[in-house]
């Protein structure tokens, strides 16, 4: 039983404070026996070549519609010296990673982290397979290594001409003992990565023939539909499973753990509505009581909480304040928040008392294991899950695999039976892991030239890390929480000098569950960071940029792109009316997930106080830049997120429970309130940060900053739809 | 019982008078390329042609739909992917997770139907389908693109 006992313990996760960094880790307890290929054409764990030159390559990490799955597989052909044309790219499973020695390494897709956490080992991958095939090659020819080059899949034999294909060649390659000293390319000479290639998976999503979760068919599957308790930690009191026996289709009544029903029916539409017939008493629980107006005073009074975990600490701040010519103080504060991907959370699950499977799409396939293996009460090694294409994921599909367990639950209750689960619309919006909820109080101090010389910032509210890891919080110190606030490490540090410094954290820990949410804390962070030096600028009468750039020095990266954007809008002259109307700017800068990026907004308000953002400029400095066109469809995409979220994002609790149950009330942006987004690539080299969330956190402060820039007005709280924007 | 038109096809179907037809299109057809995104006619994920007209699926009772009426879905749009609207998605990669790509390329498709050369502010009024990955600025190159694409050839 001791894979079942590791699995209980879970994830394990490490946060290194002093790096600054956060890495999520699950660890699965290592298979004995490393399973043979198996008859697959594999030259190693990452390259399978067929006789016909078709070359797989192995992905670990999820699609989700970020581009990692062609971005690394560009990486694995680049190295391999690959023919692109016959590349195309499959999932290991995680059973199989398990049974491998985790052999792929992480299957956790989150963080930004697909690539630039794995592309050493990938590459290696794709460098090693080369060389065994240049090996096999040298070995049927008799020649030495050292005469044989290997380019666009076929291996020639340079002193006399003879050639040999990839596919010709795997077999042979797949029998050598794998090299343990695998140099890797020079970035500089990539000829493969590092370019603007098409993705591998567009065509079949433009035809309706991926097949997403949602989609999947077994043969004999039946359909289930749940509602879990609509107050967090409410329970169900009873059901009336017979009023509802009739109805056509309906096959069983499921209660799924203490706080959730399911009904099981032929068709999903026939479970579905016999759920919504059906007579539900629900046990509400503890917090049947709470509105967010009761957690914003609880909010409150932690910003001035005696108690609070240091983020970043410099000289002495509060007496800075105090000797201070001039001080200014801001509170802003930031909503709960649907991650709303698209397709709604499902898995089919197929259980037996020897083996239970799961098919579901999942930002972390060996966390899905995981999940299957507890709630089928089976060791991992018995268990599999299959993974598919994602429709969206946003951090809601990673650490947690709630909807999982409960797939796993009912098709328990339904031996050999495959059962596909499927969310509605309302569930997803009921039971989401919403971002957290924060209020910030900052305080800075202007010395009598303007010059910032103290600043105080305290967060106070929910710790992600303290819901979904608590063991990751060490003495009430979430690290997490200060993403893009650390005094170093790489991953999410300030960008910058401030001489007298105190950023701390009151944890307080509302019922609505957190998640990681695209973008995390980086978000609200940002926006609280990059709006009051707004603020601080015009109290000490400077231009935003030239104050920030003075605070820089010590910062060139961060320096680098804010430098870019405000150079390529022509920041310090005018920007050209539209449509009648004069046109703002507003700048932000921030560093996470180990890029450096910057955005310059440029937006108008009609005197009704309608906003109309033109035009956003966002530079991105992730070091290496692997498919500069996916990284340039990650930025423009993650302004429509922080752009909805700034607009219209808001999960406002009422009696306990979430008031938004669809997108009627959850408004999203659409392509008539899309700006243009001009995208600058600042690949420096020397390191490898992520793109799919970074972004994000300054799509909001960027366009606050304009907007106070057009009308005067100080957003300090989101949802902007909220606000009147007509001139102060 | 319900016979429906779909893709040329004629279909006998038993369901529910009031299943909505995206889910007679998926459970009883067995097109799921037409997604299931909100089931309130908010996002478009269920866009589907109904003589030409994009509709929303899954607010549409399948009792409404009679079987002269031609329902054309993202399976159906073009034989081989060959539709300009296709041909300009995979020319410009718009799709980033792909889930409301369906709906979005049936809504994009029945706008150039109707209206062969719309301008951007009519494309952008035009096409209210929600994309969380935020492909907007490639939807609306995308179609561009397939304007001048169909202008060249006509």
């Amino acid at each position: 039983m001791k894979h079942l006992e590791a699995s209980r313990r879970g994830f394990l996760a490490t946060a290194s404070a002093a790096l600054g960094a956060f890495t999520l880790g699950f660890r699965i307890p290592e298979a004995a026996a490393q399973a043979a290929a198996g008859g697959t054409p594999e030259v190693n764990a990452w390259v399978v070549i067929h006789p016909d030159d078709r070359i797989v390559i192995r992905i670990a990490r999820s699609e989700m519609g970020q581009g990692t799955l062609t971005g690394l597989a560009q990486l694995v052909a680049e190295e391999l010296n690959a023919d692109w044309s016959k590349v195309s790219a499959e999932y290991p499973t995680p059973g199989q990673n398990l049974a491998r020695n985790r052999v792929w390494g992480n299957m956790s897709t989150g963080g930004s982290r697909g690539i630039r956490e794995s592309h050493d080992y990938v590459r290696k991958g794709g460098a090693a397979a080369r060389m065994m095939l240049v090996q096999a090659a040298a070995g049927n020819w008799n020649v030495p290594v050292s005469e044989c080059r290997a380019a666009n899949s076929v291996v020639t034999h340079e002193p006399s001409g003879r050639t040999a294909t990839y596919g010709s060649l795997a077999a042979a390659a797949s029998r050598l003992t794998p090299p343990t000293d695998v140099p890797l390319k020079d970035p500089k000479d990539w000829i493969i990565a590092g370019k603007p290639l098409p993705r591998l998976d567009t065509v079949e999503k433009t035809t309706g023939q991926q097949v997403y979760g949602i989609d999947l068919k077994l043969p004999g599957m039946l359909n289930a539909a749940i509602k879990d308790c609509p107050v967090f930690g409410g329970k169900v009191r009873s059901v009336d499973a017979a009023a509802i026996a009739g109805r056509p289709g309906v096959r069983k009544v499921v209660r799924v753990g203490e706080s959730a029903v399911a009904v099981v029916a032929e068709t999903w539409w026939q479970a579905k509505t016999a759920l919504d017939a059906l007579p539900i008493e629900w046990d509400e629980g503890p917090n049947a009581k709470v509105s967010s107006a009761s957690t914003a005073e609880w909010l409150k009074e932690g910003l001035d909480a005696p108690q609070a975990a240091i983020g970043n600490r410099a000289g002495d701040a509060r007496a800075a304040l105090a000797s201070a010519a001039k001080t200014v103080e801001a509170v802003y504060a930031y909503p709960h928040q649907n991650h709303a991907t698209m397709e709604p959370m499902n898995a089919t699950a197929l259980w037996t008392p020897e083996r239970c499977e799961v098919w579901t799409p999942t930002q972390n396939g060996e966390a899905a294991l995981a999940a299957t293996a507890e709630a089928a009460g089976l060791p991992p090694a018995r268990c599999e899950v299959h993974k598919i294409h994602l429709g969206g994921g946003f951090g809601r599909r990673g650490a947690v695999h709630d909807w999982v367990r409960q797939a796993v639950a009912i098709a328990r209750d339904m031996p050999g039976t495959p059962v596909k689960l499927l969310w509605s619309r309302e569930e997803d919006m009921l039971h989401g892991l919403y971002h957290p909820v924060t209020q910030c109080k900052l305080v800075g101090g202007l010395d009598a030239q303007g010059n910032l010389t103290g600043l105080t910032m305290r967060i106070s509210g929910q710790s992600i890390v303290a819901s979904i890891f608590p063991q990751n919080i060490r003495d009430g110190r979430d690290p997490v929480v200060f993403q893009g606030l650390n005094p170093g490490g790489g991953e999410a540090e300030i960008g910058y000098t401030i001489p007298n410094l105190l950023i701390d954290h009151a944890m307080r820990n509302p019922h609505v569950p957190p998640g990681f949410w695209r973008g995390v804390n980086l978000n609200q962070n940002a926006i609280y960071l990059e709006c009051f030096m707004d603020e601080l600028a015009h109290a000490a009468g400077k231009d935003p940029l030239e104050f920030r750039r003075a605070l820089m020095a010590r910062h060139p990266k961060h320096r680098a792109v804010l430098d870019a954007v405000a150079e390529r809008a022509g920041w310090g002259r005018p920007a050209a009316p539209l449509n009648g109307l004069p046109v703002f700017r507003g700048l932000a800068q921030t560093h996470g997930f180990g890029s450096y990026v910057a955005a310059c907004a440029e937006v108008s308000v009609t005197d009704a106080g309608e906003l109309k953002i033109h035009r956003i400029i966002a530079a991105t400095d992730c070091g290496h830049a692997v498919n500069p066109q996916q990284i340039e469809a990650q930025v423009e995409g993650s302004f429509v997120y922080g752009l909805s979220a700034a607009l219209y994002g808001e999960c406002t609790v009422k009696d306990g429970r979430i008031e938004q149950e669809n997108f009627d009330t959850y408004q999203l942006m659409r392509l008539d309130e899309m700006p243009k987004v001009e995208t600058i690539i600042l690949s420096s080299g020397g390191f490898w940060g992520g793109v799919g969330e970074p972004t994000i956190a300054v799509a909001a402060p960027a366009v606050l900053n304009a907007i106070f820039a057009a009308t005067g007005k100080r957003i300090r709280t989101l949802p902007l739809k909220h606000h009147d924007l007509r001139r102060a | 019982m319900a016979k429906l038109t779909v893709n040329g096809r004629v279909h006998d179907v038993q369901v529910d008078p009031d299943t909505p037809l995206l889910w007679v299109l998926r459970e009883q057809i067995g097109l799921t390329g037409t997604k299931y995104g909100c089931g309130v006619a908010q996002c478009g994920a269920c866009t589907v042609h109904i003589d030409g007209q994009a509709v929303r699926a899954c607010t549409l009772p399948v009792s409404t739909v009679a079987e002269a009426q031609k329902i054309t879905t993202i399976e159906g749009l073009s034989p081989d992917g060959s539709h300009p609207i296709q041909k300009a998605w995979v020319a410009l990669d718009v799709p980033q997770c792909g889930y409301c790509q369906p709906g979005m390329i049936m809504a994009a498709a029945a706008l150039l139907a109707e209206n062969p050369k719309p301008s951007e502010a009519e494309i952008r009024a035009g096409i209210t389908n929600i994309c969380r990955c935020g492909t907007y600025n490639r939807v609306l190159a995308g179609i561009q693109r397939a304007v001048s694409e169909t202008g060249a050839r006509g």
